[in-house]
């Protein structure tokens, strides 16, 4: 066993654990936190993506014990805590950018990281190839697309910082 | 149309638990105690068990149980079942080879089960099943779809050959007939390409044994839990069904593949008595890619005949189909009756006949991927219809409205009765939509490019709304496929609805909430749609074949009837009026050519309380349930037109423009709607351009991970343009014909006879790889050479 400590949606989490155990595993098994996804096991599909440190990760290939001493966000974590949805989240559901859902946490994680990375103002080619490491089966995309343009957008308008509020 | 009600884009009411992470699949559910099942597979494509040694792995940390198959067999567990018997030509039945969850005596697919580890942890159930040692006695395997039947390895010894049934459908001698006279006949031969279905959510169960109530609970990935539970109970036979419960909670997409009642899910069930303890398991994507049901994986000769007037007079198809080493649940209706009754596309044929060999093969069991045999029809006939258009001369778009069905109903050759559609409409409209008059121009803009653009059509029909019982039930169906349904109004006006139909994308949280909220006149968040639970539904049949419209919601119309029906007595008391005098309008009863009124709310309440009636002249309460048996298929249809643009030296193509037209009838939310639509292209451009499952000889599966097989990617697709037309389905109460497949059904053959168009070689195979786009391109400049 060993002992991991890091923040966890601004909480500070200690834990003893096998050291082969993934960050999401950690996030879903230790920290009980369930909206973090695993869809391949192999790095392609992003159901797990995770924010580390302020950028997206995909937490299925991540050791806990990597991730000492960090600051992780998930799903879970980017709402304000009166509940209002970040803005990327409000996007998704007013765009129809999920059916299944399952793929989704995944998406908003990237989807908020391009924008940090890229911007607010995002063209349709940008966004397609920026999601190449999330799959999802259900939407074809198209309504994703349009999502990640208008949460871009909204991202620039809301009072709220860009960063999460856990961070 | 209000802006909740049937027709408005109502954002989704279950997103909100979606898009912050609440959701609760499967995987998320752990029970106290709980230990986790691995389930340790053949590495073999066919062998036999000659020994299995897990002494050792019995004894490692952790480990409560190794179980196999012949631990089912002393409990006297049945084999997993095909619910659809299939004759022979010659009247025989269809050669079933037993299916045990855990092998008995031999292995016939990599990825087969021969025994589950269970253990505290999974991390320890994966250690203790590398130290069982099975002692193989490998056999060939038998791979190839096309020379299954002429194999010397049999998969089953029930059936030689390898030939699961040998079925036709249709007039042999019309068609004889109809190709003799034919001036033109056109031939092809077609693979359609075997898919892994792929729903992001890996299938899981975790099964729990109650003692003191000699009680199981089954949570699991299921399309259709009740239909899971009587398969359990009364086939395989691990409990009665007041004994068993199957919860299906949110369910990450399913595509088909979630219908079947599969091997580790009964055997989860099964085992958490034999251990005492919750048994958990839950795929990896590499399991998933083994041992979920495949999809199509047919060989097909085709043939279309065509009189001097361009109209198509004959029909011939004989098709291989694959269906893996066990018959999966309902496999076996799929190459047959999902298949051959689709063969005559949109057009008048008048005579059809369609063969088909269905054979064993020692691969993972194919069963329904979204679209389930009319993908596979749909293909056959619009790459006929698209070749001869082109051998002809004949405009495609022209050729196709030559032949369209314009009077209705209409009489198929092949079972189905075509009750109402306007396919012309969807045509000229998508025609527009795409500037297909503008097409020529942007060819020759390519041309300057370098690119070579083409442009391909897909005229599709499917047949959904599954299905009528009896009608089902004489094709050998071995259960009915109508729908339940249970409105339960509570006192203070709100409302339960209990549906036999299982949401896992589709937003039935919202749709049914909209369809409740027109009819009852109350607020949407007024509305709760339960489903998924056997213990809270009586009886469903689940959501598959795109059904849930058609008949999941018209079975709630029923009993929204039957709610207002009793309602409009409540309200007779309550206004002291004659229930004939009583009218239902936007959520309030009212006595005609009075001012009294009484609002649903109010109604239910009185219904409650029951001071306003006698309770022996009329039941108190209001709680009304349905049971709706369709009347017949409904039968959405549409036009899809692909644009593409090929690099003739690399062969990489470009998906530049997809229009689609679909006609679904009466359409609850559009927005949904469309974005079943998008998600059903996305699939078949993945079947058309990208996925394939590719086995070796020996049998070894070659795409098992997200890094062989190719998903569909964001950067792989264009945005889609999506239009509509309406006319509404005759046969049930809603007008709904179903959308689900739709995308799936037409985009393959849209695009292949968009890429065939761009390189001038009909010689493009699924997937159109690069590779072989840009060998396709070769050949069309050779050919182009040598003329």
């Amino acid at each position: 066993m060993a002992t991991v400590s890091m923040t966890v949606n601004g909480k500070a989490v200690t834990a003893d654990i096998d050291p082969r155990t993934l960050l999401v595993q950690f996030i879903r098994e230790n920290q009980l936190l369930t909206g973090t996804h695993v869809g391949c096991d192999t790095s392609q599909c992003g159901a797990c993506v995770v924010h580390i440190d302020g950028k997206a990760v995909k937490s299925c290939t991540t050791l806990a014990l990597q991730c000492q001493g960090a600051s992780v966000v998930t799903i879970e974590g980017i709402a304000a805590a009166d509940g209002t949805l970040h803005p990327m989240q409000e996007a998704f559901r007013e765009h129809h950018g999920l059916q299944c859902g399952f793929c989704t946490p995944g998406m908003i994680m990237s989807a908020i990281d391009i924008v940090n990375r890229k911007g607010n103002s995002l063209d349709e080619h940008t966004i397609r190839e920026e999601l190449e490491g999330n799959i999802c089966r259900c939407t074809g995309y198209h309504n994703i697309v349009r999502a990640v343009d208008a949460g871009a957008k909204a991202m620039a308008g809301s009072a709220r910082p860009i960063k999460h509020a856990a961070e | 149309m209000s802006a909740t009600g049937i027709g408005a884009s109502v954002r989704r009411k279950e997103d909100h638990r979606f898009i912050t992470g609440a959701g609760r699949y499967t995987d998320d559910i752990n029970r106290p105690g709980q230990a986790h099942a691995y389930f340790l597979r053949s590495p073999h494509a066919h062998a036999t068990i000659k020994k299995i040694d897990a002494s050792k792995a019995k004894a490692m940390p952790g480990v409560l149980a190794v179980l196999t198959g012949d631990d089912l067999a002393a409990d006297k567990i049945g084999g997993l079942i095909c619910g659809w018997m299939i004759h022979n030509k010659d009247g025989s039945p269809m050669r079933a080879g037993g299916h045990p969850a855990l092998a008995q005596g031999k292995v016939r697919y990599v990825g087969d089960h021969v025994a589950v580890i269970i253990a505290d942890t999974l991390a320890q159930a994966r250690d203790a099943a590398e130290a069982v040692t099975v002692d193989y006695g490998v056999l060939p395997a038998v791979v190839d779809t096309a020379t299954a039947m002429t194999s010397k390895t049999v998969v089953h010894d029930v059936a030689p050959n390898n030939s699961v049934y040998n079925w036709h459908l249709g007039n042999k001698d019309d068609t004889e007939k109809a190709f003799k006279a034919a001036k033109h006949v056109v031939k092809m031969n077609i693979v359609n390409n075997r898919l892994a279905p792929n729903p992001m959510e890996p299938r899981a169960a975790i099964g729990l044994y109650d003692k003191a109530e000699d009680h199981y609970t089954l949570y699991t990935t299921s399309q259709n839990p009740h239909v899971a539970r009587l398969v359990l109970s009364a086939f395989i036979g691990i409990a009665p069904e007041n004994k068993l419960r199957v919860v299906a909670p949110d369910v990450g997409g399913g595509f088909g593949s979630k219908i079947f009642i599969y091997a580790e899910e009964t055997v989860c069930v099964w085992a958490s008595k034999k251990v005492g303890r919750p048994v958990k398991w839950n795929s990896d994507r590499t399991e998933a890619f083994l041992s979920d049901a495949h999809g199509r994986d047919h060989v097909t000769e085709a043939q279309m005949a065509i009189d001097e007037n361009g109209k198509i007079t004959g029909l011939r198809v004989h098709t291989i189909a694959n269906l893996g080493a066990y018959l999966s649940t309902f496999s076996s209706s799929v190459p047959t009756y999902l298949y051959a009754p689709l063969l005559s596309g949109q057009y008048n044929i008048p005579a059809i006949y369609a063969e088909v060999d269905a054979v064993y093969t020692t691969t993972a069991p194919v069963d329904a991927y979204r679209g389930a045999g009319r993908p596979e029809a749909t293909f056959v006939v619009e790459r006929l219809v698209e070749v001869a258009a082109r051998q002809l001369g004949i405009d495609p778009a022209k050729f196709r409205q030559m032949n369209y069905i314009t009077k209705f109903p209409h009489q198929t050759p092949v079972i189905m009765m075509y009750d109402a559609g306007n396919y012309n409409a969807s045509m000229k409209k998508a025609l527009e939509a795409a500037d297909y008059k503008g097409f020529g121009k942007r060819r020759k803009e390519a041309e300057k490019r370098g690119k070579l653009r083409g442009i391909g059509f897909s005229s599709y029909i499917e047949a959904c709304g599954i299905a009528p019982s009896a009608a089902v039930g004489s094709l050998g169906a071995g259960v009915g496929l109508w729908e339940s349904a249970e409105v339960r109004v509570n006192p203070i006006g709100t409302v339960e609805i209990l549906t036999g139909s299982h949401s896992h994308g589709q937003g039935h949280e919202t749709t049914f909430a909209q369809l409740v909220s027109d009819r009852l006149g109350v607020p949407l968040e007024s509305v709760s749609i339960i489903h998924g639970d056997t213990d809270k539904v009586q009886m469903g049949m689940g959501t598959y074949g795109s059904r849930s419209g058609a008949v999941g919601m018209s079975a709630i119309s029923k009993a929204l009837d039957k709610v207002i029906a009793k309602g409009k007595k409540v309200a007779a008391y309550v206004l002291e009026a004659s229930e004939k005098d009583i009218d239902f309008k936007d959520g309030k009863f009212s006595v005609k050519g009075t001012d009294k009124t009484l609002d649903f709310g109010a109604c239910a309440l009185q219904a409650y309380i029951a001071h306003k009636f006698n309770g022996q002249d009329l039941e108190p309460g209001l709680k009304e349930g349905a049971f709706y048996d369709p009347t017949n298929f409904t039968f959405p249809a549409g036009v899809h037109i692909a644009e593409v643009e090929v690099d003739p030296d690399t062969g990489v193509t470009k998906v530049v423009n997809w229009t689609a037209v679909d006609d679904f009838g009466v359409v609850i939310n559009p927005m949904i709607v469309e974005g079943q639509v998008h998600g059903g292209i996305a699939q078949g451009i993945g079947q058309a351009m990208l996925e394939g499952v590719v086995y070796d000889k020996e049998g070894q599966l070659v795409t098992a991970s997200y890094m062989d097989y190719c998903m569909p990617r964001a950067d792989d697709l264009p945005s889609f343009t999506v239009g509509m037309t309406v006319t509404a389905c005759p046969s049930n109460p809603l007008g709904i014909k179903g959308c689900g497949e739709a995308g799936a059904i037409a985009a393959p053959p849209a695009l292949i006879n968009a890429i065939t168009d761009a390189v001038g070689h009909e010689d493009v195979a699924m997937p159109a790889t690069p590779k072989v786009v840009w060998r396709a391109a070769q050949k069309a400049l050779k050919k182009m050479a040598a003329e």
